[in-house]
This record gives structure tokens, C-alpha cells and sequence, in this order.
């Protein structure tokens, strides 16, 4: 087994996901598969390999074509607010996080 | 029906034999007749459709030339943002969430006259291979409509079969665009990474995912890959690499293009209808005087894998930004975490929560080495298999897809096996090469099969050349 009940509730922890009893051993099952298929890799030597993080070639990168950084106006901060769910012009309102 | 072309539209429109608006509002009947059943579209968009179509029919009454796409109807895949058209990525997280801007690729097929009709459905935030994790609904292949149309782009892939749209817009992370496009017997692309901006795509796993085309010929394909593509200051990592014309370029004869066949692609697993199909295509290539060689890309059976450690990663940490404070959907609770818990509980549907949770898992403390770092290096093996077949020859095939559309329900129980089909295809998504499905036949006159087409970062014109080639032969009737 690669990976615990535990393991599954402490990821989606990290990860801020309410789970069901009913999610945590499903996905618990069909994790565990996916990880032992991908165990796969480990038959591959990889010593001395360069991580591959994106493919674009180094004359290619953000590097070479960043623009200006340049103040334009945008005018779109009240279309934005108009999408939060509970929007307090100019803020977003969340739940009370500092107890007094 | 009339099956339109782009140049079918251009022409009708400049010799007046109907107007953009009369065309619109005809594949809105046509829309209107069929989506009940397929559920190719989430979303409509008339005022805005109609208000483009109006400008462009008073170009033709002023006599004034016409831009490269006028009037043509087109649909576009909702994990793609449209200015004040709700966009809901297949989510119910985004359900009411409407973008205050469009993305580049919208905005410059806009600009070249295009008239979007709306936007289509597709797996929650483009994760899956059938279209059955949209939390809309599954879409119904057109060719087969007890079938599944391909995902993530299923919607998108089936407007464009059904004559709902002459082209579409769809997005390919591990083969999005390309299976789609197999299943519903049309052809469908992706061009190399960074060849078309991202700006305004909501993000899926940032390092693979690309913009691109589905039309019902290889011409609208590369007309409309021409429009969306080269750089764009608000993306990054778009490259400033010109934009050839590539309708002028995909005409050139085919006769001595050395075509790699990757032994890997053909070994056990493939079913035996689509491996038929295959074998006639590869045949067809050769009657048009290719060069056939048979390459070896040892890392093959890696990739997916290596696909579903990098793109899980990516996901984890770009869905983050789903917590129920800026857009979206948001479950009340009196504590900020609660709320955050409960928000992405409710609102992420099975699929992606497993995602997210594999994700996280491969970049937490203890497994980011073993997994994500392991993957990243197989990645770069996989990169390597493609530049070292490249120096070789000068294309890649494949099959698209190891399996032929697939009934509805018939998979959706097991990830792994969903996963293990989209085996052809991540392969050049991690290695960020263009590749292109094209109609290679159907099986039992039914199932549609598609012919994959890989060439060398930003060699989409020799694709576009070869896969023009072999649909002008009767690639799609063998």
C-alpha cells in the first residue's frame, strides 16, 4: 500500500478540500493504484538528469521577451468586485479570522 | 444542411447571398434543434454574436474589404474567458462566474471578424478524456450518440461534427483537443508551446496547457491557428517566433518527407479496428511517395506517468485560487478555513478533487523528490526521445487515440484506465511539440479513427503540410 487513510486526510488538509468518510477511501484506493503504476519510473536511472520544469528553449524564454514594466490604467476593479461573493466596495468581506 | 468553410462564408458573404447575421441566426437553429441531445454548448452568446455579424454586414454594404474570418461562426471551449459571457469551466464552483475580459486568442479571432456563438462544454477545468466530468453534463458524440465525444474538449469537438459551428476553440493539456477531435472524425490541434497565447485560458496545469483548433478540414485548422498564434505581451512564455502563413505553406507536395513510426506506439494495447485503420493510413503515406522510418522513442512508456505526476502538481497549485473570497462559488461558514473547506468541497467535482489530492500528495514534504522531481527529469528524457527523432526525420505518427470512442458510463468507474488511454498523445504535451489528429477512416463506417501528426517545436507548417496531404487523398474514407 502506498498510501494511508491518514495520508489522504492530511493532503486534504493541506489542501483546504473537505472530504466525506465515503471520498477519503475512494480516492484512498484509487490513488493508490495511480502511485503504484507510477512506481513505473523508478525502473529508469535518472542520475545526472536536468529537471525539466517547462520546454521552452532559453532564447525563447520570459527572459528574452519581457516587456517594459510599465503603470497602464485598468479599470476593471468594479466588474471584479461585481463577481465576489460578498463584496464591500473596495474590499472582498471574508469570515472574522483575529478574535478579539 | 450546407457544410460551410471559412472561404465558403467569406465568398457567400461578399457575393450577398446571405448575410453574417442570417448565418448566425441559422447555426443558432441549427443549435437549437440539436444541443438538447448532444449538450455540445453551456452558454449562448447572440447579442454578442449578432452585434459582430452586423458590423461585418455593413463592411460588404460598404464595399469595404473582409477580414480573414468574417462572419464565420465559432465556438469556444468555457475554460476560455469571454468578456461578459459566464464561463464556467465544466464547474460548478464557477457556475454563475462571468470574466470581465477576454483572452487573447478570442480577442484576435474577433478581430479578424469572427462571430462566437458561444461557449461549449467540457470536463470540469479541462481534467478528463470523455467530457463526463463536466458537472453540466456528458456531451454525446455526434458520429455515434450512445459514445462518448473525447474530452476535455468534447463540446467543442462535437459543435464542429454536428455542423453546430465551422470551427472551434478548444485547449489541450495530455491530449484535449487532439482525442476529441479523433472521436468526432474532425481535424483538431494543438500548436507547440508557447506558439499561442494563454492570457485569459483558466489555467489547468500551466507548463502543458496550449489554445488551439478544431475545423472540419485542415485549411480552417491552419487558417484559424494563423489568426490565434505569436506573441502576445500578456503571456510570457509566447514566443516571438514569426508566424508563417501556413495555408500558403501546407499546399507544398509531401513527396520525400521522411516520416518517423515510433515502434513504441505500436505495441500491445492498441485495439485492433483502430490499429487496422492506422496501418492503411501509414500505407496511404507511403503511396504519396513519404519516406517511411521506423524510429524508436524509448521513454514512450513513461509518459503517463510522468503526465499525471506534472499535471496534478500544476493543478493542485493553480485551483488554489478557488476559496470562495473573489469569483465563484462560496459556502458560508463563520470560520475563514471552514469556509475555505467547504467551498472547494462542495464546489470541485470528483475528478478534480482527486487530482488535487494526488497533486498535493507528489509535491508535499517527504514525497516532492520521489514524485514531482522524478517526473520532472523523466520529462526532460521524454523531450529528448522527440529532439533526437527530429534530427532523423521530419514528422512523427501515430495513432491518435489506442481506442475507438468509447459508450458512455463504460469508464468512468476506473481513473487509471481512463488515464492509461491518453497514452499517444502526452507524450508531445510534455514535450511541448505541435501535433494534429486527422480522420483516418472509421471503423465498421462508425467509430471514427484519427491520425496523429508530431513535428519539431514550431514546425506546425510541416504538420499542417502532411496532414493537408493525406486528408486531400481520402484519409478520412479509408
Amino acid at each position: 500500500m502506498k498510501i494511508s487513510r491518514e495520508d489522504v486526510a492530511r493532503v486534504a488538509e493541506l489542501a483546504y478540500l473537505d472530504l466525506s468518510e465515503a471520498e477519503l477511501e475512494t480516492y484512498r484506493t484509487q490513488i493508490d493504484e495511480i502511485l503504484e503504476y507510477i512506481g513505473k519510473l523508478n525502473e529508469l536511472d535518472t542520475t545526472g538528469v536536468e529537471p525539466m520544469a517547462q520546454v521552452l528553449a532559453d532564447d525563447q524564454t520570459a527572459d528574452a521577451t519581457l516587456r517594459e514594466d510599465v503603470v497602464v490604467p485598468c479599470h476593471v476593479a468594479g466588474e471584479i468586485l461585481k463577481q465576489a461573493p460578498d463584496p464591500e466596495a473596495p474590499y472582498f468581506r471574508v469570515p472574522k479570522v483575529i478574535e478579539r | 444542411m450546407t457544410n460551410w468553410t471559412i472561404e465558403g462564408v467569406k465568398e457567400a458573404l461578399a457575393a450577398k447571398k446571405l448575410s453574417a447575421r442570417e448565418l448566425a441566426s441559422d447555426f443558432y437553429r441549427r443549435i437549437g434543434e440539436r444541443n438538447t441531445e448532444l449538450n455540445a454548448y453551456l452558454t449562448l452568446s447572440e447579442e454578442r454574436a449578432y452585434a459582430q455579424a452586423d458590423q461585418i454586414d455593413s463592411l460588404v454594404a460598404q464595399g469595404k474589404p473582409l477580414p480573414s474570418l468574417a462572419g464565420v461562426p465559432i465556438a469556444v471551449k468555457d475554460v476560455i474567458s469571454t468578456r461578459g459571457i459566464r464561463t464556467t469551466c465544466g464547474s460548478k464552483i464557477l457556475e454563475n462566474y462571468v470574466p470581465p475580459y477576454d483572452a487573447t486568442a478570442v480577442e484576435r479571432l474577433e478581430a479578424e471578424g469572427a462571430v462566437i456563438l458561444g461557449k461549449t462544454n467540457c470536463d470540469e477545468f479541462a481534467m478528463g478524456s470523455s467530457n463526463e466530468n463536466s458537472a453540466y453534463g456528458a456531451v454525446r458524440n455526434p458520429e455515434a450518440t450512445d459514445r462518448v465525444p473525447g474530452g476535455s474538449s468534447g463540446g467543442s469537438a462535437a459543435a464542429v461534427a454536428a455542423g453546430l459551428a465551422v470551427a472551434s476553440l478548444g485547449t489541450d493539456t495530455g491530449g484535449s483537443i487532439r482525442q476529441p477531435g479523433s472521436f468526432c472524425g474532425i481535424p483538431a490541434m494543438m500548436g507547440s508551446y508557447g506558439r499561442v497565447s494563454r492570457y485569459g485560458l483558466i489555467a489547468f496545469a500551466s507548463s502543458l496547457d496550449r489554445i488551439g483548433p478544431f475545423a472540419t478540414n485542415t485549411r480552417d485548422v491552419a487558417a484559424i491557428l494563423g489568426v490565434i498564434a505569436g506573441r502576445d505581451p500578456n503571456d510570457s512564455t509566447s514566443t516571438t517566433a514569426p508566424v508563417p502563413d501556413y495555408r500558403a505553406l501546407m499546399a507544398k507536395p509531401v513527396k520525400g518527407l521522411r516520416i518517423g513510426i515510433p515502434k513504441e506506439y505500436f505495441a500491445e494495447g492498441m485495439d485492433e479496428g483502430v490499429r487496422k485503420k492506422i496501418e492503411a493510413g501509414i500505407e496511404l503515406l507511403k503511396k504519396l511517395g513519404c519516406e517511411l522510418r521506423e524510429i524508436r522513442m524509448a521513454h514512450t512508456d513513461y509518459a503517463i506517468a510522468t503526465y499525471y505526476i506534472i499535471a496534478t502538481a500544476e493543478a493542485s497549485s493553480n485551483l488554489a485560487r478557488y476559496d470562495g473570497v473573489r469569483y465563484g462559488l462560496r459556502v458560508e461558514d463563520d470560520s475563514l478555513l471552514a469556509m475555505y473547506r467547504k467551498t472547494r468541497g462542495a464546489g470541485f467535482g470528483a475528478e478534480v478533487k482527486r487530482r488535487i489530492v494526488l497533486g498535493t500528495y507528489v509535491l508535499s514534504a517527504g514525497y516532492y523528490d520521489a514524485y514531482y522531481l522524478k517526473g520532472q527529469k523523466v520529462r526532460a528524457l521524454i523531450a529528448q526521445d522527440f529532439r533526437d527523432a527530429f534530427t532523423k526525420v521530419d514528422v512523427i505518427v501515430t495513432p491518435t487515440s489506442p481506442i475507438p470512442p468509447f459508450k458512455l458510463g463504460e469508464k468512468t468507474n476506473d481513473p487509471l484506465q481512463m488515464y492509461l488511454a491518453d497514452i499517444y498523445t502526452v507524450t508531445g504535451s510534455l514535450a511541448g511539440v505541435p501535433g494534429i489528429s486527422v480522420p483516418c477512416g472509421k471503423i465498421c463506417g462508425k467509430l471514427p479513427v484519427g491520425l496523429q501528426i508530431f513535428g519539431p517545436a514550431f514546425g506546425e507548417a510541416k504538420v499542417l503540410q502532411l496532414a493537408h496531404a493525406f486528408e486531400q487523398a481520402g484519409g478520412a474514407s479509408l
